[in-house]
């Protein structure tokens, strides 16, 4: 249903309590025009924070083909439960994304499912095997218009197909998103090199895997002008070399995960597989280096790497576990305690909307999303308070999968509601009944 | 103590306790019936998921002494070939009313993740995982040094201020880092010796000094104890052409030979895990020496073995029985 939404006394973007209006797909009006005249749903804001709808780039929602760990439908209902209104689904699907056929097929549950806008990343290289290019084009021209084109889980390591992709997209606006993992540096490795691993005899992905392709990556993108994104970016190396490469105009973006803003490897001690993940947690060294380069822009954006996993592929040995973690329910939260609340850096809600709005919706362009909450822009608007400590407890997330490594924690801020073009997908931070954006256009 | 899961885990009196445990089961290993009852009626489980006859075999003759009854599951698939789930095996051994697992896995952290994760609640014994932990190895090692360089008579002794060196592979090596852990809990002072490839990145916070140089590291510790670590042959072959150049390379810069054996002196016990490779890490002449103590070694892992088993499985708190 879409119609009309008085949001009373929100502080937009952390500012002073305002009032918004929403009309059909819309914000209609901001301030003393934001009037109730008609009916309007009216929403009591007050102490929320008003956000642009959350933008990821980085989500794994495994349709097709996983269904098991989770499906469109399940992945963008989480979505909304934390604050988005926009997902980059990974491309790293069975069949994989590498087809306009694949892409069409995943932005077309997206649209049935109506929780929010899927944007399909294609993948870079046929199969994700790293030897040929996929058909980026078709990928481009299809009606997934697919701009952001990865082999995440994969590193594209031939310094050659690299270069080719990074040139090749220019042709339609794309950019090429990074998985910068060095193969051999990394054969075997399951959780970050160094003073813990050599205690608890598990092989260790060195930082230096990554470092060395995003080192690499900058420097082919200077070389061919093209622009890069990297992916979970995890190392006090890494801010280096990307805060150096953006003071050379490389057109570099990066992203970093909340779990990167506030978990380390000390957390693997107990072999817990609900703490593997690629790229691995790091050090307390590399987790303030990736905040402090959040909060002075050499980090661009927050992205989940939502990576949904059954149980049966974490309740096993550490090695034998899958990688990865969900995230879309508790990034919000997490980014408000590890970066609104800290002492330490300079970030505030306009940073937030920033981060995981504006900039992502830019990198991935996307023009309808990211908008900001200005009078006309589309109404994706969430909003957030941050006084709500809320403990997370895996079976009552949304995902269709328990692999959050926050579980038991007590976390500072809570998604209260979220609007996608208008329409309220979660009311008082509980999921509401949606249409199929699909079916809405036909009729 | 309710498991024994890692080296590191061991207070000292714990420890010095499991010893002075094994020096009485050593005792009636001379009798001519060594047959004891104390764990008659109780299931002891060998769930091997990766092949080692020699401590499985060690395990299951200790328990064996004790009267318990030995069950070897050997266990083909475990979850990382995609066979059975580490949960569903325990899950079946438990239900099958076993009293104790000795659990031997290619995947550090398995004996962790059963004794915690709540699959089961019977004492776990790790016999062995990945590249982590070998306690029990590193017990008897301690055993045997403690024999021969305290004396018979060392109950209640630690090794204070004992010298051992340690030599290979400690990269892959649960051997060593259980015996860094536990050799350092008594007192011993351990050198670890190994070309930089085979060392860790992190080994600078371990309670141990480092060395390149195995012909230095003797002639300035005088160690009482040198133990040699196995090489596995896949080292060789491995990413970027293997740790070291060549095991003729390996042998002449790290393998203990004759003269290295000389410049130790007679004195210095020469200590292996087995299975060795005579010609790479250590010579015929210092592996069939006077002074080498690796059969020791054997015979002491099923005198360690029944006293982990015995302390375990009986309940007895070794914190609790001098008082």
């Amino acid at each position: 249903m879409s119609d009309r939404y008085l949001i009373r006394g929100a502080a937009l973007l952390g500012g002073p309590p305002t009032d918004l209006l929403i009309e059909g797909s819309k914000i209609a009006a901001i301030g003393s025009q934001a009037t109730a005249a008609g009916q309007a749903q009216v929403i009591d804001a007050a102490g929320l924070v008003a956000l642009p709808g959350l933008v990821d780039l980085h989500t794994h929602l495994r349709e097709p083909g996983r269904e098991d760990a989770e499906t469109v439908a399940s992945g963008t209902r989480a979505a909304a439960l934390g604050g988005f209104t926009c997902v980059h689904a990974m491309a790293n699907t069975a069949p994989v994304a590498d087809t306009a056929g694949v892409v069409e097929q995943v932005a077309r549950l997206g649209e049935d499912a109506g929780w929010a806008q899927v944007r399909p990343v294609g993948a870079v290289t046929v199969g994700l095997a790293g030897q040929q290019l996929a058909e980026l084009g078709a990928m481009a021209d299809s009606a997934a218009a697919v701009r952001v084109f990865s082999d995440d889980g994969h590193c594209v390591d031939d310094p050659v197909l690299m270069r080719r992709a990074l040139e090749y997209v220019k042709a339609f606006d794309g950019v090429i998103a990074q998985h910068a993992q060095e193969p051999h540096l990394t054969a075997g490795a399951v959780m970050n090199e160094g003073v813990v691993s050599a205690e608890l005899g598990l092989t260790g992905w060195p930082a230096v895997a990554e470092e060395s392709i995003v080192a690499r990556d900058v420097l082919l993108a200077e070389h061919v002008g093209s622009r890069i994104h990297i992916c979970h970016l995890s190392t006090a190396g890494s801010v280096d070399i990307v805060r150096w490469a953006k003071s050379r105009g490389v057109q570099v973006t990066a992203e970093v995960t909340p779990h990167h803003l506030m978990l380390t490897d000390d957390l693997v001690r107990g072999y817990d597989p609900q703490f593997k993940v690629n790229p691995p947690l790091r050090t307390d060294e590399d987790v303030a280096a990736v905040r402090h380069g959040l909060a002075d822009g050499t980090i661009d954006i927050v992205a989940t790497d939502h990576a949904p996993h059954p149980s049966e592929d974490k309740d096993c040995e550490f090695a034998a576990a899958a990688f990865g973690m969900t995230g879309l329910e508790t990034a919000v939260a997490v980014v408000a305690e590890s970066m609104v609340a800290a002492a330490d850096v300079d970030f505030d809600w306009s940073d937030v909307a920033r981060t995981m709005s504006t900039v992502p919706a830019k990198i991935g362009r996307v023009t309808n999303q990211g908008q900001g909450l200005v009078v006309g822009a589309a109404a994706h608007v969430t909003l957030i308070d941050p006084q709500a400590p809320w403990q997370v407890v895996p079976d009552q997330l949304g995902t269709a999968s328990g692999n959050t490594p926050f579980a038991g924690r007590t976390l500072p801020a809570r998604v209260v509601a979220t609007f996608y073009n208008g329409t309220a997908t979660v009311l008082e931070g509980t999921a509401q009944p949606v249409q199929s954006q699909h079916y809405r256009k036909e009729a | 103590m309710k498991h024994l899961l890692s080296a590191a885990d061991l207070h000292r009196t714990e420890a010095i306790e499991i010893l002075d445990t094994a020096a009485t089961m050593a005792q009636t290993q001379q009798r001519d019936i060594k047959k004891l009852p104390a764990l008659r009626g109780k299931a002891v489980v060998n769930l091997f998921f990766e092949d080692s006859t020699r401590t499985r075999i060690s395990f299951e003759t200790a328990a064996k002494r004790l009267s318990a009854d030995v069950i070897n599951f050997a266990a083909k698939g475990s979850s990382l070939s995609k066979g059975e789930s580490l949960k569903d095996t325990a899950q079946t051994l438990q239900a099958m009313g076993a009293d104790g697992v000795v659990i031997r896995h290619s995947a550090a952290g398995a004996p962790l993740r059963l004794a915690t994760s709540g699959w089961i609640d019977v004492p776990v014994i790790n016999a062995g995982d990945g590249m982590h932990q070998h306690p029990t190895q590193a017990l008897l090692d301690a055993f045997t040094m403690r024999r021969h360089l305290v004396g018979t008579d060392a109950s209640g002794c630690g090794l204070d201020d004992v010298s051992v060196v340690i030599v290979g592979d400690v990269l892959h090596s649960r051997v060593a880092r259980s015996n860094v852990n536990l050799l350092h809990t008594l007192g011993a002072r351990v050198t670890l010796v190994a070309p930089p490839t085979l060392l860790p990145v992190g080994v600078h916070t371990w309670p141990c000094a480092l060395s390149y140089d195995l012909d230095a590291a003797i002639a300035e510790q005088s160690p009482a104890a040198i133990m040699m670590l196995r090489v596995q042959r896949e080292r060789m072959s491995a990413a970027g052409g293997g740790f070291f150049p060549s095991p003729m390379e390996y042998s002449r810069r790290y393998g203990l030979d004759g003269s290295r054996l000389r410049a130790l002196g007679p004195q210095t016990l020469v200590l292996h895990p087995g299975p060795m490779n005579r010609g790479l890490e250590i010579s015929a002449e210092a592996a069939d020496s006077s002074q080498a103590v690796i059969l020791e070694q054997v015979s002491n892992g099923v005198a360690i073995r029944m006293a982990v088993l015995y302390l375990l499985l009986t309940g007895a708190d070794p914190k609790e029985s001098h008082t």
